[in-house]
């Protein structure tokens, strides 16, 4: 653990984990309040806009966060990963400015004024605001997976006399196949996240007997998108993801499913603990043959277990990759049949009288953020050996001569903000939660009232 | 990109300092936040977009820059998110104590980072010791003094810190005085006229300081005699200050530091270019434009995509600013 590159791994590792907690809520939410902006626009029905102003108090916090803690990530390339920076730059530089250019200036400049010009601007320009939010930031989602998928996937590049990679095709950077289904794939799992947070508070709201009406069409509004999101992750996003991986990543693909050995007919594992040494696993629950379909669409193709590769080129933590995976892949499972569940007593007009699945949906919110962290695990842990697939190992991209003392300094430093900021995170998301939509200043709600009488 | 970063969140840290010591009450302080309220975080995203844009076009530069500025940019990490906490979190609690912590936090991080890029120029100009290899690693501070192994913080660097102080406290002060009215107006306006002696002064000093660190400096103004304009911008933009304030014309005062802004950085660029890290190791370890820059290709291709978001940019900030135009009132929706 003293080891600089275990440090400088860490170091990303935990800054990024952290990070992405907030985009995939501001990813998920931008949509749905766009949603009831057009509601309100359409209706003229005021409680869609005060919905929308309640969910921009959220959005506006979660959107906070995640600017505070994504500054360091555009540092954290030239800062922990200086030869990676120094390699890689020529081509990924491009999608990562971009991103900066395009998508940043728009979201932060439209925020000002989703958040603050409603008054001022009146109710067509507000719409607008919140449309541009949304576009922001979902064009920032693409330039970062751009980067992302090229480092899975390299493409339009070439190497130059300095040994660097240099960009000799934008579009095939911007169009790499890997690229556009990780995006989607992506994008779909922030909305997961969006809609189960918003179906939950709603949730909350119906169960505790306040703010009921509001209750209502968070939990409508937030089950039918849950449903929609949670399918697609499987079919096609998931699905197609998947067999890039196979055919591109096949020694990740062993890797991830705890595939030691080859098999025609390899099943899927739904539990069972990889042991690396004895390459097997323990107390394995199989499904024949599934495997063998997923990848290939045939039931005895070969697939290659991890034994067929040189262990030099094995991900360095193959349970890691495993759990990732498998936490991904059960969570989301379990994601649709929740979603199809409510969907069902949603279509029969009963949903809001099931108590249990009500609690269901409250409980269930942490959930999609731990399915999407564990989807960006299996890619970040699949990779590696690699910083960028096949043609620079990990080990020789991080910034050598800034040393283990340093890089713990500035690890330590980062937890403890982030203490500290989770603290205040969920202080100030709750009171916005007991406040709910009818709150302004100087009047309490009943459940801020219910709340202070506990 | 760096100097619009500077001119523009620049104000933004002049605000944060200035609140510290002219506000005189809650209000006041909540006046002075909403001046920047909407804005801010787009004038942030200049540094952003600016550190994307100089790993795009120069990637061993941001390589060596970044991992060998590596603590000071940590802290700077630090005190953006503390800066972006303070200014946002404030008014979403009814409750002095809630106020004072935050209003403070917003000042300090705001001076501190001040400092700190004050003293990140001064690096640059300084020079860095870099190795063959194309990188270095400095601590915080070795001995203070300007030789071959610096730290980030030596004399020079000091003093060019302290002159960012005073540079975007005045320039955070005429920004303020712009945008309020009555007696923080007044006070903000006299704070500014105070700052502005220091300022001439920590100018005069640095200038000397700077040609004893970097004798070559001069070389590019007398090659291309053109470049005297820029000292002369300054000179101009300093005189122009107390002229401007006496008048109470805060738009010209403003416009006037932004110029200022742009002089000394746009100066210092000239001074070193076609460098753009020196080595104070050995000359030819020194980065400059030809062995720093991008592929060819790369390089067309940027120019396309930087212009169309440049002017994107540009077209939002003119929309935002524009949209938030006028002096801040307590009685308006927000902060």
């Amino acid at each position: 653990m003293d080891s600089a590159l275990s440090l400088h791994r860490l170091h990303f590792a935990f800054t990024i984990t952290y990070h992405y907690i907030f985009p995939q809520l501001t990813m998920g939410l931008a949509p749905l309040i766009v949603i009831f902006k057009s509601l309100a626009l359409r209706s003229g029905d005021e409680r869609y806009n005060k919905a929308a102003r309640f969910w921009a108090k959220i959005f506006a916090v979660n959107f906070l966060f995640g600017v505070i803690t994504g500054v360091p990530m555009e540092f954290q390339f030239g800062t922990n990963w200086a030869r990676f920076s120094q390699y890689a730059g020529g081509v990924i530089a491009t999608s990562l400015a971009m991103e900066g250019v395009f998508a940043f200036f728009l979201e932060s400049s439209f925020l000002g004024i989703f958040l603050f010009g409603e008054q001022r601007f009146g109710p067509k320009i507000h719409w607008l605001a919140a449309f541009m939010v949304f576009v922001g930031s979902w064009a920032s989602g693409f330039f970062i997976i751009v980067t992302d998928a090229w480092m899975q996937h390299p493409v339009g590049y070439e190497i130059a006399a300095d040994g660097a990679a240099h960009l000799n095709s934008f579009w095939a950077l911007l169009f790499n196949e890997w690229a556009l289904w990780q995006y989607v794939h992506n994008m779909s799992g922030a909305l997961v996240t969006g809609s189960f947070t918003m179906a939950a508070l709603g949730a909350f709201y119906i169960l505790s007997a306040s703010q009921q009406e509001y209750g209502r069409m968070f939990v409508t509004l937030g089950v039918i998108a849950a449903l929609m999101s949670s399918l697609f992750q499987l079919w096609p996003s998931g699905d197609k993801h998947g067999q890039l991986v196979a055919k591109y990543q096949p020694i990740t693909l062993a890797a991830m499913e705890g595939l030691f050995h080859t098999e025609s007919g390899a099943p899927i594992v739904l539990v069972g603990q990889p042991d690396t040494d004895r390459q097997e696993l323990d107390n394995p629950i199989y499904v024949p043959k599934a495997l063998s379909f997923l990848t290939h669409r045939r039931w005895e193709a070969e697939v290659k277990g991890l034994n067929e590769f040189p262990r030099h080129r094995w991900p360095d933590n193959i349970p890691l990759l495993y759990y990732g995976y498998h936490i991904m892949v059960g969570l989301g499972t379990i994601f649709i049949a929740i979603t199809v569940m409510a969907g069902f007593l949603l279509w029969r007009n009963r949903l809001f009288r099931v108590r249990w699945m009500l609690w269901i949906l409250m409980l269930s919110f942490p959930f999609p953020f731990i399915a999407n962290i564990a989807g960006w695990i299996t890619a970040e842990v699949g990779r590696q050996p690699w910083l960028v697939y096949g043609l620079l190992r990990t080990e020789h991209g991080f910034s050598s001569h800034v040393s283990a003392g340093n890089a713990l300094f500035t690890l330590i430093g980062f937890m403890g903000m982030y203490t500290v900021l989770s603290v205040l995170f969920l202080f100030l998301m709750w009171r916005e939660i007991v406040h709910g939509p009818d709150f302004f200043r100087g009047i309490k709600s009943s459940t801020v009232e219910r709340v202070e009488a506990l | 990109m760096l100097i619009a970063y500077v001119v523009l969140d620049g104000f933004d840290l002049g605000a944060g300092i200035i609140s510290f010591f002219v506000a005189r009450s809650y209000d006041e302080r909540r006046l002075i936040l909403r001046a920047i309220g909407p804005v801010w975080d787009g004038n942030e995203v200049w540094l952003l977009a600016a550190a994307g844009a100089l790993f795009f076009a120069f990637p061993s530069l941001y390589a060596a820059s970044f991992s060998g500025f590596y603590l000071p940019l940590m802290i700077v990490l630090w005190l953006l998110m503390l800066r972006g906490v303070g200014v946002e979190l404030r008014s979403h609690v009814e409750d002095p104590l809630w106020w004072s912590f935050f209003d403070f936090l917003f000042s300090f991080a705001s001076v501190l980072l001040a400092i700190f890029f004050g003293a990140a120029v001064g690096n640059v100009v300084r020079g860095v010791p870099l190795n063959e290899e194309g990188y270095f690693f400095e601590a915080l501070w070795t001995d203070f003094q300007v030789g071959p192994h610096p730290g980030i913080l030596d004399w020079y660097t000091v003093l060019t810190g302290l002159l960012a102080v005073a540079t975007l406290t005045v320039h955070g002060a005429n920004y303020v005085a712009l945008k309020t009215e009555g007696d923080l107006c007044e006070r903000v306006r006299r704070a500014a006229g105070v700052g502005w002696w220091p300022l001439v002064v920590l100018t005069a000093l640095s200038l000397i300081a700077t040609l004893y660190v970097r004798p070559q400096a001069l070389d590019n103004f007398n090659s291309h005699p053109w470049g005297w304009l820029i000292p002369a911008m300054v000179v101009v933009s300093l005189v122009a200050q107390p002229l401007c304030r006496l008048r109470k014309n805060d738009r010209a005062a403003f416009l006037a530091s932004s110029l200022y802004i742009i002089g000394t950085l746009g100066g210092a660029a000239f001074a070193l270019y076609p460098i753009l890290l020196p080595a104070s190791t050995d000359p030819r370890y020194s980065l400059t434009v030809e062995n720093a820059k991008t592929g060819a290709y790369s390089l067309n291709v940027g120019l396309v995509w930087w212009l169309v978001g440049i002017a994107l940019a540009i077209g939002y900030f003119t929309f935002l600013y524009r949209f938030f135009r006028g002096k801040v009132r307590l009685s308006d929706d927000g902060y």
